[in-house]
């Protein structure tokens, strides 16, 4: 089943486009990642997925973006942000506790009832795999816990909510590599009920952990497959100079 | 000839020091000055009596009431109204150069001389309104002098709220007011305070602005209702510093000490309340 179906995209901030006709489908229950340098529009193409990119005012956007065979810029924005879940380079826990981050999505739908609340913030917390180191310390600071857990908690507020599909943009570029692991293992367990969309300057990462990798270089979709065939088999010689070091 | 830089370093502490001092020594001695001179004065007859005998003996109790009631009146009017126009400005408006003409031009309000906020109310709400010479005149003469203080100040408060905050807060599906309401706002309440602080201190020491509105000459009664005149510190002690002879001078600086004090406290207030939110800040 396809989740996304992203057709001809292109995207200005005012002048400078970011995105370059870009065509491609996420398959639901898969991980995609996205690798390529810095500047080459990974940034841009997740953000575009939830409408974050809809809060720079001089956003230009032609092309079609579908999920599940919908327009998105006919979905109301909230839903679709409800749906379409993000986890952010750095971790960024709000400034609340432990409990009231995890619990900030479901409250802003409605549900004040602590009752209600709490099992959901468990349940999120175990998904996450933080639930162990936190149980203990949930009215704390989210701010008291290390980096690592940080983002596990970060990945488990954006859980709560019960999206369909996660975007991670880079979460692992601040973390150790005992951080990175954790992170990864969790996204593969993510991957039997989400579909997840990885953007990552880890070239090893996306081999390690998704099924279909794409390459962008310049705000072009340079090489498109499956992982397994980007990484043996490049098609483009970009790539293949991106994947094994040559390049930047 | 080569330059010695510890030289130059200890020359620039010097310079930064004494500049420091340039600033510290005067206003401690207008506090030093008014405590010695006005202490005196302060008895429990002086904060809660009525002024007797033209004003030379008794209290300057309707005058503490007075100012206590512009300057909350002034608070009420202006903080909701400028802490409205402050989260227009920072989260809707779109920046163009209508919006930068809007906060320059606010910017710039907060430099009117007061006197001028004066005449204005005095033509608008003394006047047009009919609502005479009254608290309520006074009071929003007062409320409109400190708006743009507030307006500034929170926005700024507003702006300094980082961007990712908002980011995390809507890509889990909160709207955007949702997210004004218990991201952003709460965290910007010290800087908000701290606006409001630099406002109560303003308009509880303006002469000019309730000159015009609202102060009474000699009132030694306390105001029944929003449309009387009152007292007030400020002018209360100019009154009696040149207009009212053979005045005791530890009267007048009892006065301006409890001016002092009032706007103090005030202060004090806004400030614990601050350090108590600051607390619970968890960044």
């Amino acid at each position: 089943m396809v989740k996304f179906s992203i057709k001809d995209l292109n995207i200005w901030f005012g002048s400078a486009q970011a995105l370059k006709n870009v065509s491609l489908d996420i398959q639901a229950h898969e991980i995609l990642s996205v690798i390529g340098p810095s500047n080459s529009g990974k940034t841009t193409f997740l953000r575009t997925l939830n409408q974050l990119n809809a809060l720079n005012t001089h956003l230009k956007m032609k092309g079609a973006v579908l999920f599940e065979d919908k327009d998105i810029l006919k979905i109301d924005v909230e839903l679709l942000r409800r749906k379409v879940g993000m986890v952010f380079a750095l971790p960024l826990p709000l400034p609340l506790s432990i409990f009231d981050n995890v619990a900030y999505g479901i409250k802003m739908q409605g549900v004040k009832d602590k009752k209600q609340l709490a099992p959901r913030v468990e349940e999120a917390l175990k998904e996450g795999h933080i639930w162990d180191e936190v149980k203990d310390r949930l009215s704390e600071s989210a701010f008291k816990l290390s980096g690592g857990q940080q983002q596990r908690l970060c990945i488990a507020r954006t859980l709560a909510v019960k999206p369909d599909v996660v975007l991670f943009d880079e979460p692992c570029s601040g973390l150790d590599p005992i951080s990175t692991a954790r992170v990864e293992e969790t996204m593969l367990k993510l991957k039997e009920k989400y579909t997840i969309v990885l953007v990552t300057n880890n070239v090893k990462q996306a081999a390690r952990i998704s099924d279909d990798t794409g390459f962008m270089l310049l705000g072009e979709l340079v090489e498109f497959g499956k992982t397994k065939d980007i990484f043996t088999a490049p098609r483009d010689k970009r790539t293949e100079d991106y994947i094994t070091g040559r390049y930047g | 000839m080569k330059r010695n830089p510890h030289l130059t370093q200890k020359i620039a502490f010097f310079l930064l020091l004494m500049a420091t001092l340039l600033i510290v020594v005067p206003v401690g001695l207008i506090v030093v000055i008014i405590i010695q001179k006005g202490l005196p004065a302060i008895n429990w007859q002086f904060l809660t009596d009525i002024p007797r005998q033209g004003m030379r003996a008794g209290g300057i109790f309707p005058a503490i009431v007075g100012t206590a009631y512009l300057v909350g009146g002034a608070i009420i009017f202006a903080l909701p109204i400028g802490l409205l126009a402050a989260i227009y400005l920072s989260e809707y408006s779109k920046e163009n150069v209508l919006s930068r003409i809007i906060k320059l031009a606010i910017i710039n309000l907060s430099g009117v001389p007061s006197v001028v906020y004066g005449l204005f109310g005095l033509a608008l709400f003394v006047v047009f309104f009919k609502f005479g010479a009254s608290i309520l005149s006074g009071a929003l003469t007062l409320g409109i002098m400190i708006l743009p203080i507030i307006i500034t100040s929170s926005r700024e408060a507003l702006e300094s709220v980082p961007d990712s905050f908002r980011e995390v807060s809507l890509s889990l599906g909160a709207s955007k007011w949702q997210t004004i309401r218990h991201i952003v706002l709460p965290n910007a309440v010290p800087g908000i305070l701290t606006g409001t602080i630099l406002g109560l201190g303003r308009a509880a020491g303006e002469t000019a602005p309730i000159l015009f509105t609202v102060a009474a000459f000699y009132l030694p009664q306390l105001p029944g209702s929003i449309f009387d005149q009152v007292m007030a510190l400020p002018y209360h002690l100019y009154v009696l510093s040149t207009q009212v002879p053979n005045v005791d001078e530890k009267t007048r600086y009892g006065t301006a000490l409890v001016l002092l004090l009032l706007v103090l406290l005030m202060n004090l207030v806004a400030i614990i309340i601050r350090s108590k939110l600051r607390k619970n800040k968890k960044w």
